[in-house]
């Protein structure tokens, strides 16, 4: 099979690859770039686990093409922390022990993002129901969402005093 | 001190920063191969004929093995020795490993893996409870037996009794990290495997016997899981020999992950059960007898399913001290996946049978389920005196009991802590007022039905295989203070490795970043216990403990000597080590040490007290001590469709004196909503050819985060232990699970203000069953 050249951008940095037609962006990733932040829980995008940004949407990658990436811009959990400094959406969740096992923690972490960036005010049912494709076993959720509640605040404040 | 501090996960900022490694992300060297099962499509079966040609001719196929290219040993078992690897003539279920394929790439060994043309001689395949008995298709010669008393005999006399059957699903792991292993092969034969698994000691003896070379020649390795909740105790086995023997064989990198679908269908799961019961019992509940007969679906091999069962057996009194009990016990073989380890290992099970009594109990008197659980609970003994606040047992339950405290298995209940965590837990959650305007909101509206109940939990800890309950550990000090720490179990997202880290920096009173958490490496502890029956942290903590304290008599010893002083004035606390008026830093302690000449490495070892019982007889002390919970689960119900969701939780949970108060109630909310799943969503579902089909999120349905309950307070219960555990805490992994016996109750509660009737829910308790049950009640059958 013949593989395809694409050019894409992968959280900011302009990145080149060949991959199969029929190969997935989640396998791209994985395989051939070496950023394994994304995970394949399902490969039916059930789970949320591969979940990354295509042009700042929310998608699975596990469901996109690596050939689709042409042109678009891709956020994955590698991109979101600034160099040492941990987002402050990253923190929380250590804060706030939102994790165990982790294997969630990179989709959930992209996911709850994209929101923030989307609908800096959530309420708590937002959070619940975005986050509802993303599949937790160790936790519970419950604080999961209060790392996002209290991420939300966090941001909100700063912006005021920035403003 | 470290310990008791709610400190952060120790791989925390490797979470999520997307760097923390599991099996499958670990860089492989080139030339990797990949590995895929082809699968039996039929339940029960003898091969007639194999032929692979086709999967031999997908590009990228480099070999394809059978059974007959098994170099020495072709079994995965943990246990019986009856599990092939791949099928040797004869097909026991839909799923079962037959060939596996070897291709460059991962694709390529799974589409190959379709193409076997396999032609049956199909026989008749044993796919329920009830062909299982009609067949007298068991494990064991007959039926297991514990007694206590006469049950029958109090049962007969008694003025009540309730009689009932009662249906338990099955339920699959879903760690979200499927089953992984990559298999290096090294000079001279020998292997390293990097395994998902619980077990790494067994994959270890598992790849040896597979390669024909004694234990000493494999190392397996394993860092963390991405889950394991019992489900990689025994069902990585498979996935590391296949990959060993086929790296053996290519003498190259091979490496296996399951697919989800393929994931579900091939490896086993908690056991589905049928349990029938009757008890006698008196106008204010108390019982006098029980009789249980628990059947037990074990699948098509043995793997884990006798101690399974026996603790199903071992927790069918959970919280109530039975005069008279029976319990039987059928530990049925069919021809479906073999089922396995599964947090609670039967427990869960055995307990749900005996709050459905009470429950039904309750029912049928028209009493309040709390007062029925209280009136029958254990006494509380005198002396425990650890635990605040300690409201008195009722009096009525006191008399009398103090002498006879025991289970239906002999063992005397010495630390009963239920009453206090019953009182306070009802106070915290405020179950009376709820309870009356649930009521309010029943008599008022015929639609949504509210429910709520109460549920305690007592779990006997320690593996009940006695010998199980040992660890190891290694730790070394560097020269620089920095200390390298190494035990038997395994991490899988319950924080085992940040507890035991806590305890090891304890030990030596420095700040817990100096001591570095390492891979579990059967190259450094041998003969490990899995990682299962929630003791991680008693047993390696323990043993952990064992190895720093020895180091720092050393130490201690040296110093002291130097200083003339006796060695209990020597001190290890805030990052120094205080002699007399001379206080070192660790790192100079530990450099003044190695100049002279004191060895700063130690191995630690730990067994299990007091723990002795016979479990073909059950009698004995299988439990080194119980861990209690209670929760209150509010639910409604929506008559019309059976739709119904968790409107609010209260939980209080022993840990003892908690080694991270964060990560313990971490484990607490985790396992409700799981132990909740079972109950009520999470449903299997197998056609009459034995296929499995629910094998995807897409069709079996794990609780979501929209399904969190809107108000879920989470307290741990300000206790202790009173035995001799690692800083007095308690084991947590497993306990709290059974909390979410108390969503399924309230949802019978909820199905009970439709009518008279008993609402005899079956589990999962899935819209389907309860608007089922709405129905059977309304129409008061
Ligand atoms: S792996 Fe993509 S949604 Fe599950
Ligand atoms: S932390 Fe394990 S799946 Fe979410």
């Amino acid at each position: 099979m013949s593989k395809i050249h694409v050019t894409t951008s992968v959280n900011g940095d302009a990145v080149e690859f060949l991959c199969d037609p029929r190969e997935t962006l989640l396998d791209v990733l994985r395989d051939r770039l070496g950023l394994t932040g994304a995970k394949e829980g399902c490969g039916t995008g059930d789970c949320g686990a591969c979940t990354i940004t295509l042009d700042g949407r929310v998608v699975c990658s596990c469901l996109v093409l690596g050939a689709e990436a042409e042109g678009r811009e891709v956020g994955t959990i590698e991109g979101i922390a600034n160099g040492e400094e941990l987002h402050p959406l990253q923190r929380k969740f250590i804060e706030h022990a939102a994790l165990q096992c982790g294997i969630c923690t990179p989709g959930i972490l992209v996911a709850t993002k994209a929101l923030l960036e989307k609908n800096p005010d959530p309420t708590e049912t937002e959070v619940r129901y975005w986050l509802a494709g993303n599949l937790c076993r160790c936790t519970g959720y419950d604080k999961i969402i209060r790392a996002v509640m209290d991420t939300a605040a966090e941001l909100r404040s700063e912006s005021k005093e920035l403003s | 001190m470290s310990v008791s501090k709610s400190l952060a996960h120790d791989a925390a900022r490797l979470h999520v920063t997307g760097t923390a490694r599991y099996v499958d992300d670990i860089p492989v060297p080139q030339g990797c191969l990949h590995v895929a099962f082809g699968m039996s499509e039929i339940a029960h079966g003898t091969i007639v004929a194999m032929n692979l040609e086709e999967v031999k001719s997908v590009p990228g196929v480099v070999m394809v093995l059978t059974a007959d290219d098994m170099p020495f040993a072709n079994d995965v078992s943990p246990s019986a020795h009856d599990e092939p690897l791949l099928a040797t003539g004869t097909v026991h279920y839909v799923g079962q490993p037959m060939f596996a394929v070897v291709a460059t790439s991962h694709l390529a060994a799974r589409k190959a893996a379709r193409l076997g043309a396999v032609r049956y001689d199909e026989l008749t395949a044993i796919l329920t409870i009830d062909e299982a008995m009609a067949a007298d298709s068991r494990f064991e010669e007959g039926p297991r037996v514990y007694q206590k008393g006469d049950a029958a005999a109090a049962i007969g006399k008694a003025s009540h009794r309730v009689v009932g059957t009662f249906e338990i699903g099955a339920q699959e792991h879903f760690y979200l990290e499927g089953q992984a292993a990559l298999a290096l092969p090294q000079e001279g034969g020998d292997m390293v495997v990097h395994s998902s698994t619980q077990h790494p000691s067994e994959i270890q003896h598992k790849v040896a016997e597979a390669l024909g070379v004694p234990m000493h020649a494999v190392r397996v390795e394993i860092r963390r899981m991405g889950g394991g909740f019992g489900g990689k105790e025994s069902q990585g086995n498979a996935l590391a020999v296949i990959c060993a023997v086929a790296a053996q064989a290519t003498q190259l990198p091979c490496k296996m992950r399951y697919d989800r679908d393929d994931d579900m269908i091939i490896t086993g799961k908690r056991h589905d059960f049928r349990i029938e019961y009757r008890a006698g019992f008196d106008d204010e509940g108390r019982i006098a007898g029980v009789e249980f007969v628990q059947y037990a679906r074990c699948g098509w091999a043995q793997d884990l399913s006798l101690p399974v069962a026996d603790r199903a057996m071992l927790h069918s009194d959970n919280a109530y001290l039975l005069g008279h009990a029976r319990i039987e016990s059928h530990r049925l073989k069919t021809n479906t996946v073999s089922n396995t380890a599964y947090r609670g290992f039967g427990g869960p099970q055995g307990m749900i049978g005996i709050e459905r009594v009470v429950d039904h109990i309750a029912h049928k008197l028209g009493l309040d389920p709390v007062d029925v659980r209280q009136r029958n609970y254990y006494a509380e003994m005198d002396g425990g005196g650890l635990s605040a606040p300690r409201p008195a047992a009722p009096p009525e339950s006191l008399s009398g009991k103090m002498k006879n405290n025991t289970t239906p298995y002999g063992q005397e209940v010495e630390d009963f802590e239920l009453h206090g965590i019953t009182e306070a837990l009802l106070r915290s959650s405020d179950y009376e007022r709820r309870k009356a305007a649930i009521a309010e909101w029943n008599a008022e509206n015929e639609v949504i039905k509210k429910g709520i109940a109460f549920a305690p939990v007592k779990f006997g800890i320690s593996f009940t295989l006695t010998f199980l309950n040992q660890a190891g550990a290694l730790v070394h000090v560097y020269q620089d203070g920095s200390v390298h720490m190494n035990h038997g179990g395994t991490e899988m997202g319950q924080g085992l490795f940040q507890k035991v880290a806590q305890v090891a920096a304890s030990r030596f009173g420095i700040p817990v970043e100096m001591v570095k958490i390492t891979a579990t490496d059967t190259g450094k502890v041998p003969n490990t216990s899995a990682t299962a029956a929630s003791s991680g942290s008693d047993l390696n903590g323990m043993a952990v403990k064992a190895a720093c304290d020895t180091i720092r008599e050393r130490i201690a010893e040296f110093l002291a000597k130097r200083h003339q002083l006796e060695v209990g004035k020597v001190r290890f606390a805030d990052g120094n080590v205080v002699v007399g008026s001379k206080v070192y830093s660790f790192a100079e302690a530990a450099a003044e040490a190695y100049m002279g000449r004191v060895s700063l490495s130690a191995t630690g070892f730990y067994k299990t007290p007091k723990v002795e019982w016979d479990r073909i007889k059950g009698v004995g002390r299988p439990f080194f001590y119980f861990a209690y919970g209670a929760s209150v689960t509010e639910v409604a119900i929506d008559t019309l469709t059976g739709e119904n969701r968790i409107l609010r939780c209260d939980i209080l949970h022993d840990a003892g004196e908690s080694l991270n108060p964060a990560l313990d109630i971490g484990q607490v909310e985790g396992a409700y909503v799981q132990g909740a799943g079972w109950l009520t969503t999470e449903e299997l579902v197998w056609d009459d050819a034995g296929r499995l089909r629910t094998h995807a999120p897409s069709t079996y349905k794990i609780p979501a985060c929209s399904d969190r309950p809107d108000v879920f307070n989470v307290a741990l219960w300000d206790g202790s232990n009173r035995e001799e555990t690692i800083y007095r805490s308690k084991a947590v992994g497993e306990p709290p699970f059974m909390l979410g016996i108390s969503a399924f109750l309230a949802l019978s509660d909820a199905v009970s203000a439709c009518g008279d009737a008993y609402p005899a829910l079956n589990a999962p308790a899935t819209a389907e069953q309860v608007w089922t049950a709405v129905r059977r009640v309304r129409n008061g059958v």
